[in-house]
């Protein structure tokens, strides 16, 4: 208890800090691109965390993550399109939404196991890809743009940008104890019990697939949720933001920032992002470098930037 | 007539062309140590996990304590009172040893829909977990991950975590398959203390320790049920020497 | 109706003869239809054959290497793209269909002995990271040698005609070639697995690694091959598809996740399953397609029934698949040794 102190601690209080004075620098040196591009990172940020939930705890590997992202920002663009612009009414039905396809993919999902899982949460993410591309009334392939913010009249006004990134970050630091605050709790304790050994986990009593099945939808709601942030922070919403390659992704930050902890996918998504933007300045063809990386990532460095700091403390 | 905690009548299973359990007749009375012995291939573990809910027999009943269980999902069971060890160490690899009993005693504690205190602090959990650990002698390694424990501490701990579900019947499946002849003894003594309060249904090639155990034997051989007696009986039954124990005989000397 | 039947319709009416000629051109009409049918059903079977070439590659190494290949799309991908380019160069499509074969099972063992062979015994999570970093990797490689535009790959004139099927059908004369050459595969395919040597460490592979190990069989060896010919396979369903679409980046992702569909519907590990689902899915997908916006019609407003269609259309597959996971959730034809 007395070693709180630890490298990896230390790397998210710096990270923190960092995140909670960016608007600062950015009004200072008026680089508001700067600020833009990190809302964007804490939302996807909060669809990594929400992935790790179910896959990093729970052993799920679900490689169609990305259709909550674009579940919760279709449910705020169709109602905005309609006139209804009140948030009251946007988020909340955009989380309930991305809740119910959570259940009913987790529920066929969950009868089956390991790869299986991987190649029917893909599909069925494929099919809400191309529901959206069918939507004709509302823009089909080529997207739909909403043309004012979800109103919270007299709580916050989101089209102030400092405004809306302070609220991704309050969103983002909550999802993170959140998770934490799950796994360790008898809950969590369940959903990794069945990731390591869910036949044993059922031979001591727990029936683990209503288990599984609460935490897929959890993980659901919660990406919901950045779904309809992103909505917000582009003002456009399109097929493209559930597309299965941003599934994919969602895993690569997940385990690019380490699987093990809470706060691992929020340096995995800034790591990703960053990296992204970096190589795009320095050459077109960004991914002769990028998917090369993450094949050496998922041989040599499973345990993610958060299992090197860990290393690093263990000396 | 004894009492009967667990009643099997007429239980079979095949896989295809394979007749695993063929019609067995088993009964395990209340308080008894019940050892089933058999060559390899017998259908031992079939029986077993048919008897947890793993597999569905083709025919027949399973009754525990007077209720039908042949239908019932493997986590009913283990609700009822019946608890098993795996014949291969099944464990939680990556969590502490205490997790790990911690979570079986959590399996009999009400729901786990709860999603917000630590439940490293639950006394309610920690405590009987501490008692299971130390029912087995592994108290001193309780923190230890369990994948870096060693094979027989593994044994020791299918068993604790057993017991954690706060069981009336042990089925265990070769609790001493592997172990050097120390930790073999260890664990003898270890069941001679749980037969004082549990019924328990052994599954066990070794020969020295069922005899030193049991109250009962019941020797399987292809699926079916040959005899069944006390220790000294089923030493002396004909049918049993050449069908089992003669061969064992006869590669061990 | 247009406006000249129309016409003819109330000329009819006016006569007495309205009632048998009105049946008449009911006839002609439900005729019309079920000749379009039969057209949607022989593309439905062109597209299912295709899926079974991607499926069958794909549930082998499945089946074989325990390995969930996500960059079996871009094998698929780099099969047109060979094609186009070498038919080009020799100025024969047969040429340059032959050269892409080979030239994309070469590729494949070469991505195997340099990055998959490294992922076997992995658990599936590093697969899905590994190839999927193999589909970036391989889609921007392709843009880097072949440029962002995509290619054609033209049909020789012969192929460019159109057959006739039954009395009244024509139908193009390239996808009866697709459809036949792939049953032709199909065929061999089932007789490698089940009738040769190489076929029988195939199956004893895919039920027990130690048994053929123990034989001295060059399990590496054997593994490199079998991940060539599912290349192979992704490869030519890509050249056979090359002149119907265009050659373009990204082609093989989509069809891979139909290919998933199969294999999740025909079941893990199973060439027949797969040959089956296949042409289901094909055909649902399909015919699907084409004629539930038709349906539609017939119960809602024109306008809900075209803003519905494509949507409810493109579901179709994805609730086939729900309904089989539902009621047999390892598949129609689970393999066995799993």
């Amino acid at each position: 208890m007395t070693a709180w102190l630890t490298p990896r601690n230390a790397v998210a209080v710096v990270l923190v800090a960092l995140l909670a004075l960016l608007p600062f620098y950015a009004s200072v040196t008026g680089n508001y691109f700067l600020m833009s591009m990190f809302t964007r990172i804490l939302i996807l940020a909060m669809a990594a965390v929400s992935l790790n939930l179910i896959m990093g705890f729970g052993g799920m590997v679900s490689f169609g993550h990305a259709a909550y992202i674009g579940i919760g920002g279709y449910v705020v663009g169709i109602l905005a399109k309609e006139g209804i612009g009140s948030g009251f009414v946007q988020w909340p039905l955009a989380l309930a939404v991305s809740g119910l396809f959570a259940l009913g993919v987790g529920a066929l999902s969950l009868r089956t196991r390991g790869v299986y899982f991987i190649m029917i949460t893909l599909a069925f993410a494929q099919m809400v890809y191309y529901v959206a591309i069918g939507l004709d009334r509302y823009g089909g392939d080529d997207g739909l743009t909403i043309h004012k913010r979800s109103t919270f009249d007299g709580v916050i006004d989101l089209s102030n940008r400092t405004l809306f990134y302070y609220l991704c970050f309050a969103l983002l630091l909550a999802m993170v104890y959140l998770v934490w605050r799950i796994v360790n709790s008898r809950f969590g304790m369940v959903i990794q019990g069945a990731r390591s050994n869910d036949r044993r986990m059922r031979a001591i009593g727990f029936a683990t697939f209503r288990y599984k099945l609460t935490c897929f939808v959890i993980a659901g709601v919660m990406c919901g949720l950045a779904g309809a942030l992103l909505a917000n922070h582009t003002n456009f919403v399109s097929p493209a933001m559930m597309h299965w390659t941003r599934s994919g992704d969602l895993i690569v930050m997940a385990v690019l920032g380490g699987m093990g902890s809470a706060f691992g996918p929020v340096i995995g998504a800034i790591a990703f992002l960053l990296l992204e933007e970096g190589l795009s300045r320095v050459t077109e063809y960004t991914n002769i470098i990028l998917g090369p990386l993450l094949l050496l990532v998922a041989l040599y460095a499973r345990g993610g930037i958060d299992g090197l700091l860990a290393r690093v403390h263990r000396g | 007539m004894a009492d009967a905690l667990l009643k099997i009548d007429g239980l079979t299973k095949r896989f295809g062309g394979v007749i695993a359990s063929d019609n067995i007749v088993l009964d395990v009375n209340r308080g008894e140590l019940h050892a089933i012995i058999g060559p390899n291939g017998a259908g031992k573990t079939t029986l077993i996990s048919q008897l947890t809910g793993e597999l569905a027999p083709n025919l027949g009943s399973i009754h525990f304590d007077g209720a039908d269980i042949t239908a019932l999902p493997v986590y009913r069971r283990s609700a009822l009172g019946l608890a098993r060890s795996f014949q291969i160490t099944s464990l939680f690899l990556d969590f502490t040893a205490l997790d790990n009993v911690a979570l079986a005693v959590q399996a009999h504690a009400g729901h786990s829909f709860r999603f917000w205190r630590d439940t490293r602090t639950e006394e309610q959990l920690r405590a009987p977990a501490r008692a299971g650990l130390d029912r087995v002698g592994l108290s001193n390694r309780a923190d230890v991950v369990v994948a870096n424990l060693s094979h027989g501490e593994h044994r020791q701990l299918e068993i604790a975590m057993a017991l954690a579900t706060k069981p009336r019947m042990l089925l265990l499946d070769e609790p001493m398959a592997g172990m050097g002849p120390e930790e073999s003894a260890r664990m003898v003594e270890t069941l001679r203390e749980l037969k004082r309060d549990l019924t328990i249904l052994l599954i066990e090639h070794d020969m020295e320790a069922v005899f030193a155990l049991a109250d009962r034997i019941s020797v399987l051989v292809y699926g079916r049920v040959i005899a069944t007696g006390a220790p000294a009986a089923i030493r002396a039954n004909p049918e049993v020497r050449t069908a089992y124990l003669g061969e064992q005989e006869a590669a061990g000397g | 109706m247009d406006g000249r039947s129309a016409r003819f319709c109330r000329l009819v009416f006016a006569g007495h003869l309205w009632p048998i000629l009105c049946l008449a051109r009911i006839a002609v009409t439900l005729a019309g239809a079920m000749l379009y049918f039969i057209e949607q059903c022989l593309n439905g079977i062109q597209l299912g054959m295709l899926l079974f070439l991607l499926a069958a590659g794909l549930t082998l190494i499945f089946g074989i290497m325990d390995l969930v290949n996500l960059a079996h799309g871009s094998l698929y991908m780099i099969g047109a793209y060979f094609a186009a380019t070498f038919a080009a160069l020799t100025g024969s499509f047969i040429a340059g269909a032959v050269l892409a074969l080979v030239a994309t099972l070469l590729v494949g063992m070469a991505v195997e002995v340099i990055a998959i062979r490294r992922l076997y015994g992995r658990d599936h999570l590093d697969h899905v990271l590994g190839t999927f970093g193999l589909i970036l990797f391989f889609n921007e490689l392709v843009r880097l040698i072949w440029g962002p535009a995509g290619m054609t790959l033209p049909l020789p004139n012969q192929m460019l005609t159109a057959v006739q099927v039954l009395p009244g059908v024509y139908y193009p004369a390239y996808r009866i070639v697709i459809i036949a050459t792939t049953l032709v595969v199909a065929l061999l395919l089932y007789l490698l697995v089940m009738r040769t040597r190489i076929g029988m460490l195939i199956r004893a592979g895919a039920s027990n690694r130690e048994m053929v190990s123990a034989l001295g069989i060059n399990i590496k060896l054997l593994y490199t091959l079998v991940f060539g010919l599912g290349a192979a396979l992704a490869g030519f369903a890509g050249l056979m598809q090359a002149p119907i679409l265009t050659v373009q980046i990204g082609m093989g992702e989509n069809i891979l996740i139909l290919a998933f569909v199969v294999i999740i519907i025909g079941g893990i590990g199973s060439i027949r399953g797969a040959f089956v689902a296949s042409i289901i899915v094909g055909l649902i997908d399909t015919v699907g397609r084409a004629f539930i916006p038709d349906i539609l019609r017939l119960f809602l407003s024109n306008n809900a029934a075209s803003t519905l269609g494509p949507s409810l259309s493109s579901m179709m597959i994805y609730m086939l698949m729900a309904a089989i996971l539902v009621f047999r959730p390892e598949g129609l034809f689970p393999a066995a040794s799993k």
